[in-house]
C-alpha cells in the first residue's frame, strides 16, 4: 500500500470515528464493552427486567400482596380466580397469588445458590484440571466422571430420601439449604466439564504462544490470557444454569423429595394440586406460568451475555 | 557458513565478533506412540546482525521446530536431544527458564503464522502492545500508551491513534499481522523469528508485510530469520537460504547463488516448481512423491526416494555438508552434476 493510500484511509477513518464520539473513548475492557452491548440489547433488557422483579418480590414478598400466604379458609377451597383474589384458592382454601409471590424467594435463593457453589467448585476443578494436564487432569476427570456418571434425579431421590429423617425440625431454611447443596453437588460437574475444555482450548491456542514467545511470565499468561478467555464460557454456563436449577428444584419438590411445607414453593403448589388438574387448573397453572417465566428469562439473559462475551460475534 | 560458525571467536563477556545467534548441531525428537519422531536431525545455522537469513522447508520438515527451541517455547513432548543454541555466545539451552525469559521479547521476539489467533481476543490491541511497555520496562499506563501508538505508527497501521482501543477481530488480516510485528519488535529485539508470517495473507499483502519486515530490519539492524515454505517471497528481502529437508539443512547458501544454481536436487525441484509467466502454458514441475515419515526415515539421504540424481551411495550413506566454495554447502554426494545442470 503506498503512503498517499494510508494517509487517505487513515483521514478517511478519522472522520468516521469523529462521527462517533464514544468509540475513542479511554481504556476499554472486554467486560465494560460486553456491558455496553447488553444494555441496548432488548433481548436481555426484557429478561433483566422480568428476573429483577422476581427478584425484588423474592426480598419483599409484602409489597406485592397483602394476603397471608398461610391463612386458609377451608370454605373457599378451589375457588376460581376472582378479584378478591387474582389467582384463586387452592385445595386449603389459601391465597394461590399470595401463594405464588412467596414462592418466589426459594426458588430464586435455592436456585441461585446452587449455581453459585457448583460453578464456584466446578469451575476451580476443572480450570485446575485443564491447566495442569497430566495426571492431576487425568485424576480430577474421573472423579468429575464419577459425579458426571450419576443420574440428576435418581442422584437427588437418593440422598434426599436418604437425609429424609435427619431433616425433621430444621424449618424452612434448614430444609432450603440442604436442597441447595444436593442440587450444587450433581450439578458442579456439568460447570468442571465446560471450564475444563474451555482452559484446553485456550492453553494451546495460539495467542499464549505468542504470549510465551515475547516474554509474558507464567503468572501473566494465567490471569491475562488464561482466565479471562475461559472465563466467558463459565459465566455463560452459570447464568443459563439458574435458570435450570430453578426447574430442577421444582422437579424434586413436585416428586416430594425436595422442599415441602412449612416452605412455601412453586415446586411445591404443583406436586399439591395435579391430581386436582381437571376439577381446578389455576392452583397448578399460575405456580407453573411464574417458574416458566423465570426459567426462560434466565436462559435468555445466558444467551445474550454468550453473544455480548464473544468478541467474534459482536 | 554452518559449518564454520561454531568455530567462531566468542567469548561469555567480551562479546564483539561472531554470529548474533548460533544454531549448532540441534536434534529434536517427539517420542510417540509409534516410536521416537526425529523432527531435527543436526541443524546448524547461524545469523549475524543485520542480515536476514530465510529457513526455507516444506511442512515437517523442522523449521518451525527449530524456531519454537531457540524461543524456548517448544511443546511437550518434544525435546532436544543434542546440540546448541547461542545467542550473542551464551548457550541458551543450559539456561534456566527465569534467565531466559527477560530475553524474550527483549533480545529475541517471534511473529507467528496466523496473527488474528496469535493476538488475545479479549484485549484490545493498543493495551496488547502497551503491555510489553509496562512488563518489561515497568513504564506507567500513560506512557506505556504514548509508546504503544508509535510502535503502530511504526508498522504503518493507519490512524494508528483511533483504532489504538480496537480489538483483534476488527482488523483485516495484513493490520492484524502490523500489529503483531510492533509487539515484536515494542522492546527493539536483535533477532526477530518470523515464523511464515504471510502464509495467512493474499498475495498483495504478502508483499507489503515482506517489505514492512525489510525496512524495520534495515531500521533497527537487527538479525530476522524468516521461517518459509515459500521461494518466492524471500527472494528480495533474505541474504542467506538455508533449505530444510527431514530435519536436515540441505544447502545453505546467499540468496543469489541459490538462485542462479541450486547445488542440491530438493533446491533445484523447488526452484524449478515456481510458476514461470515465460512457461505459461506448459505443466507445472512437481517435486515427485511426499516427503518421509519422520517415524520411518530412508537410510542414506533423506531425499534419495525422490531424487533424479539418486546412485547406490545415496541410499546408504548419508550426505555430509559438501563445501561448494564461497559460503555455500550442500548435502548432496553429487552436487557437482546439480550445479552443472542448473548453469
Amino acid at each position: 500500500m503506498s503512503d498517499p493510500q494510508i494517509a487517505a484511509m487513515s483521514r478517511h477513518e478519522d472522520e468516521d470515528r469523529s462521527a462517533h464520539p464514544e468509540m475513542t473513548g479511554q481504556v476499554r475492557s472486554l467486560w465494560s464493552d460486553a456491558w455496553h452491548d447488553l444494555l441496548r440489547k432488548p433481548s436481555f433488557l426484557i429478561p433483566l427486567v422480568i428476573v429483577g422483579l422476581f427478584v425484588l418480590i423474592a426480598i419483599f414478598p409484602g409489597l406485592f400482596t397483602n394476603a397471608d400466604p398461610e391463612y386458609a379458609e377451608l370454605s373457599k377451597s378451589m375457588q376460581g380466580p376472582s378479584a378478591e383474589a387474582w389467582f384463586g384458592y387452592d385445595l386449603q382454601g389459601r391465597d394461590v397469588f399470595a401463594r405464588t409471590i412467596y414462592g418466589a424467594r426459594p426458588s430464586i435463593i435455592v436456585g441461585t445458590l446452587a449455581v453459585l457453589l457448583a460453578t464456584l467448585f466446578g469451575g476451580l476443578i476443572g480450570i485446575i484440571a485443564g491447566y495442569a494436564g497430566g495426571w492431576i487432569d487425568s485424576l480430577l476427570s474421573r472423579f468429575t466422571e464419577i459425579f458426571l456418571g450419576l443420574p440428576y434425579v435418581l442422584g437427588a431421590i437418593i440422598i434426599l430420601s436418604a437425609l429424609a429423617n435427619t431433616r425433621s425440625g430444621i424449618g424452612s431454611f434448614g430444609i432450603m439449604m440442604i436442597v441447595t447443596l444436593v442440587m450444587a453437588l450433581l450439578g458442579w460437574p456439568l460447570v468442571t466439564r465446560i471450564a475444563r475444555s474451555a482452559m484446553l482450548a485456550v492453553k494451546h491456542s495460539d495467542y499464549v504462544q505468542a504470549a510465551r514467545g515475547l516474554g509474558a511470565s507464567p503468572v501473566r499468561i494465567v490471569f491475562k490470557h488464561l482466565l479471562p478467555n475461559a472465563l466467558a464460557p463459565i459465566i455463560v454456563i452459570a447464568t443459563i444454569s439458574v435458570g435450570t436449577f430453578i426447574s430442577a428444584e421444582a422437579v424434586l419438590s413436585f416428586l416430594g423429595i425436595g422442599l415441602r411445607p412449612p416452605v412455601i414453593s412453586w415446586g411445591v403448589a404443583i406436586a399439591d394440586h395435579q391430581n386436582l388438574m381437571r376439577q381446578a387448573a389455576h392452583p397448578v397453572l399460575f405456580p407453573a406460568a411464574a417458574l416458566t417465566v423465570v426459567v426462560i428469562a434466565f436462559v435468555m439473559i445466558g444467551d445474550a451475555v454468550r453473544e455480548a462475551l464473544d468478541p467474534k460475534l459482536r | 557458513m554452518a559449518e564454520v560458525a561454531h568455530q567462531a571467536d566468542v567469548t561469555e563477556v567480551g562479546y564483539q565478533a561472531g554470529p548474533l545467534l548460533e544454531v549448532d548441531n540441534l536434534h529434536v525428537e517427539f517420542p510417540t506412540r509409534d516410536g521416537i519422531a526425529r523432527a531435527v536431525n543436526g541443524v546448524s545455522y547461524s545469523l549475524e546482525q543485520g542480515k536476514t537469513l530465510a529457513v526455507l522447508g516444506e511442512s515437517g520438515s523442522g523449521k518451525s521446530v527449530t524456531a519454537q527451541v531457540i524461543m524456548g517455547i517448544l511443546d511437550e513432548p518434544g525435546h532436544v536431544s543434542a546440540g546448541e543454541v547461542r545467542f550473542q555466545g551464551r548457550n541458551l539451552l543450559t539456561m534456566s527458564e527465569k534467565e531466559r525469559r527477560p530475553l524474550r521479547g527483549n533480545k529475541i521476539a517471534m511473529i507467528f503464522q496466523d496473527a488474528l489467533s496469535s493476538l488475545n481476543p479479549v484485549f484490545t490491541v493498543g493495551w496488547q502492545i502497551a503491555e510489553m511497555f509496562r512488563v518489561h520496562q515497568g513504564l506507567t499506563r500513560r506512557e506505556a500508551k504514548q509508546k504503544a501508538i508509535e510502535m503502530m505508527d511504526r508498522v504503518r497501521l493507519p490512524a494508528a491513534k483511533n483504532r489504538y482501543n480496537d480489538y483483534p477481530h476488527q482488523f483485516s488480516g495484513g493490520m492484524r499481522q502490523r500489529i503483531m510485528i510492533a509487539m515484536a519488535i515494542a522492546l527493539g529485539p536483535d533477532v526477530l523469528i518470523a515464523d511464515e508470517p504471510t502464509t495467512a495473507l493474499d498475495v498483495t499483502v504478502q508483499a507489503q508485510i515482506m517489505g514492512l519486515l525489510h525496512d524495520l530490519q534495515r531500521e533497527s539492524n537487527m538479525g530476522l530469520i524468516l521461517i518459509t515454505h515459500d521461494l518466492g517471497v524471500v527472494a528480495d528481502v533474505a541474504d542467506d537460504i538455508a533449505v530444510m529437508y527431514a530435519g536436515r539443512i540441505v544447502e545453505h547458501a546467499p540468496v543469489h547463488d541459490i538462485y542462479r544454481a541450486p547445488a542440491h536436487p530438493y533446491t533445484k525441484g523447488l526452484i524449478e516448481s515456481i510458476p514461470r509467466v515465460d512457461l505459461k502454458g506448459q505443466e507445472l514441475h512437481a517435486i515427485k512423491g511426499l516427503p518421509p515419515n519422520l517415524l520411518r526415515m530412508p537410510s542414506g539421504c533423506a531425499f534419495h526416494p525422490r531424487c533424479p540424481y539418486r546412485t547406490d551411495q545415496c541410499m546408504t550413506d548419508t550426505p555430509p555438508l559438501y563445501d561448494v566454495g564461497g559460503t555455500r554447502h550442500s548435502a548432496c554426494h553429487h552436487w557437482t552434476e546439480v550445479i552443472d545442470d542448473a548453469r
